[in-house]
């Protein structure tokens, strides 16, 4: 699904991504995790198609086509959607609208007719169970005034209703207590078929006891340095990331 | 000859050479305010209140100084479609300065007056004379010259207690397909107690030609009366206006006025409100959105003369091509005017590298106890909530347009009459391209 190759990408001269390699297949689950400044961001940012960062070398290959040569947009069309670490509050435009919208670019794209109204409210509706969002949030302004909790459960609604083939959470477990926690990761453990693939992206292991990974690579000053199975994760939290950092030292 | 020295000789040729002999009606204040005017002429780059706005220049430009006040002329053409679909059901259609009879339509009940201000001399000089005190004590330039100047004038009274009456829309039109057109009008309303009435007021032009437009607008909300005023300033020819209003509003009632401008070549918004009474809420809004060379400058005043009163004022702008925008909000508050809560907010978004926003608020407050904030923000479109959409398939221009519509959102929702939210709605959306 996602064959990512040798990436390197910076801001302005400053190098952060220097040559990452990972493949995601239909179905998996993996978490990409490393200590503060280790580009974990960055590389979700880089797949999402933020144009602040430049990738110097490298290349993304998604669903067969070329995932860095396309608008951010139509990665979206094609299948990628980005949980923000920190969700933009939009001030004017309504969840609700900007999910039509949304929703009806992208069966544009894909040649499927707009949804009307009515198939849209029952479709909302059903979504809205699944991540146990307060329905009038959606009608409001989108984040304005929304506690950290709420704005990371529209994520997941939002998430919910474009049904992505793969989805990567920025850091999504930051600023939630645990009862928002399990919310949020028992809605993207719904979601989760043998089609679709998901990228964790997170600091800490408490997520990963809920959205349970295939496969967990630590990040370091750009590059994966290690990688395993869940319980490479225990370990990291057992032994901090120090563990990481003096390992790479020796090395 | 220095350019300065040419706009000089510009206001000198127009005090020279305006004949006041021709018009019969009103005389003594004509006579009075154009004295007023020779003390003051036409404003040149170093007028405080007109440095922004080249008024002068671009008459100077366009016109002969005789030009500015001749005569007008009748229109040969039908411009009834500058009148938008379903909006000429109750309306009052000036063509070049003078009310037409053919255009207009009026369905208002026998209750409301609505006349031409030179009939209304007669019939109601009293009521009319009493009221033309506020703008006679202007000092505005533009004001003095229409005082002096006026063609015709609409004027409207509402009696007291009058309420359900029909939004009425006043036109205000200009042929320009020959030639050029000088125009010069007046409104009066008076709103007494208890009553409640609204006007929307728009000017559109058809051809190229340069026109000049000046309105002198009175307004009298008595206690307990409620009025509503909106301006939707989209004209689509070559237009210079100047716009003076006035709104004087007695003890518990409640003003609400839009001024909405798209289009124009230079619009002038002079927009004074007097809060002269207590317990008076006062809101006006105002939404700029130009493109191409267009300069709209506003320049508001509230004026809270009584306590316990209450004023929000809020200007947005979006500024495209090489457009300019001003905004210059006043607030007093007298010595007397004590627990006065009074707020304004300008929000500017740039939108090219050639655009400009120069604005500028002035609080001055004598009072002790009050409550009064202002904020001015100029930015770019938001980059990030931009990323934001387009992560989740919406292409890069609609995205655009969600956030200018989100925008400008703030000011059309406030606009409280159904049928005038959803006309202003539709030109912004349309100009906007919003195609979701």
């Amino acid at each position: 699904m996602l064959k990512i190759k040798n990436i390197h990408a910076g801001v302005e001269n400053k190098s952060i991504l220097n040559g990452i390699n990972l493949e995601v297949k239909p179905g998996e689950v993996h978490a990409i995790m490393g200590p503060n400044g280790s580009g974990k961001s960055t590389l979700a940012s880089v797949l999402a198609g933020r144009e602040d960062f430049e990738v110097t070398e490298g290349s993304v290959e998604f669903l067969g086509k070329d995932l860095l040569a396309m608008k951010p947009e139509d990665r979206a069309r094609e299948g990628i959607f980005l949980a923000f670490q920190y969700p933009i509050e939009i001030p004017g435009v309504s969840t609700v609208n900007f999910m039509k919208t949304a929703l009806n670019k992208i069966r544009e794209y894909r040649g499927q007719d707009a949804l009307d109204a009515v198939s849209f409210l029952t479709l909302m509706k059903e979504k809205i169970k699944l991540v146990e969002i307060d329905q009038s949030l959606l009608s409001r302004s989108l984040n304005e005034d929304f506690s950290g909790g709420e704005k990371k459960r529209n994520e997941i609604f939002q998430m919910a209703m474009l049904e992505p083939k793969l989805a990567i959470l920025d850091e999504t477990d930051s600023g939630l207590d645990i009862d928002a926690l399990r919310i949020v990761a028992n809605g993207v453990n719904k979601l989760r078929t043998k089609d679709n693939a998901t990228i964790v992206v997170t600091h800490y292991q408490r997520l990963l006891d809920y959205i349970v990974p295939d496969y967990v690579h630590v990040l370091y000053q750009g590059k994966i340095v290690k990688s395993g199975t869940k319980e490479l994760a225990m370990e990291l939290e057992e032994k901090g990331y120090d563990w990481i950092k003096s390992e790479m030292e020796v090395a | 000859m220095s350019v300065t020295t040419e706009k000089q000789s510009f206001s000198q040729d127009l005090i020279a050479s305006a004949e006041l002999s021709q018009f019969t009606e009103a005389t003594a204040s004509r006579e009075k305010a154009f004295e007023d005017f020779k003390l003051v002429g036409l404003p040149d780059g170093k007028h405080e209140e007109y440095k922004f706005a080249p008024i002068t220049k671009l008459l100077a430009k366009n016109f002969n100084a005789d030009e500015l006040y001749s005569k007008p002329t009748a229109s040969n053409n039908d411009l009834s479609s500058l009148i938008p679909k379903g909006l000429g059901e109750n309306c009052v259609v000036f063509v070049n300065g003078v009310y037409n009879k053919s255009l207009s339509k009026i369905k208002n009940t026998s209750k409301v007056v609505i006349k031409s201000f030179v009939e209304a001399l007669e019939s109601h000089l009293h009521v009319v004379t009493e009221g033309l005190t506020e703008i006679a004590e202007s000092k505005d330039p533009f004001a003095l010259l229409n005082s002096a100047l006026w063609q015709d004038g609409l004027f409207i009274h509402v009696p007291a207690k009058a309420t359900g009456e029909e939004p009425l829309y006043i036109y205000h039109l200009h042929d320009a397909t020959e030639k050029k057109v000088a125009s010069h009008t007046r409104l009066m309303v008076v709103v007494e107690k208890h009553a409640e009435f609204s006007i929307i007021e728009r000017t559109d032009s058809l051809g190229k030609h340069p026109v000049f437009n000046t309105i002198n607008e009175e307004i009298l909300v008595d206690e307990n009366a409620v009025f509503s005023y909106c301006k939707i300033q989209d004209d689509h020819g070559d237009l210079i206006h100047v716009g003076n209003t006035t709104v004087h509003q007695k003890k518990s009632s409640r003003a609400d006025t839009y001024t909405i401008s798209l289009n124009g070549k230079l619009v002038r918004n002079n927009l004074s409100i007097i809060i002269d009474g207590e317990g008076c809420e006062s809101h006006f809004y105002g939404l700029y959105m130009t493109d191409g060379d267009t300069l709209v400058d506003n320049h508001t005043t509230v004026d809270h003369r009584k306590p316990n009163s209450f004023s929000n004022e809020l200007y947005k702008g979006l500024m495209d091509g090489k457009s300019k925008g001003v905004f210059n909000g006043k607030i007093y508050v007298r010595p007397d005017a004590q627990k006065t809560n009074a707020f304004q907010s300008n929000r500017n978004i740039l939108l090219s590298d050639t655009a400009t926003i120069n604005t500028k608020p002035q609080l001055e407050i004598w009072a002790d106890d009050v409550k009064c904030s202002h904020g001015c923000t100029t930015g770019q479109l938001d980059g990030e909530a931009l990323f934001y959409l387009q992560s989740r398939g919406i292409p890069k221009d609609t995205a655009r347009a969600m956030l200018l519509y989100a925008f400008a959102g703030e000011v059309i929702d406030a606009i409280k009459d159904e049928h005038v939210k959803n006309y202003v709605d539709s030109i912004v959306s349309e100009r906007l391209h919003k195609s979701y």
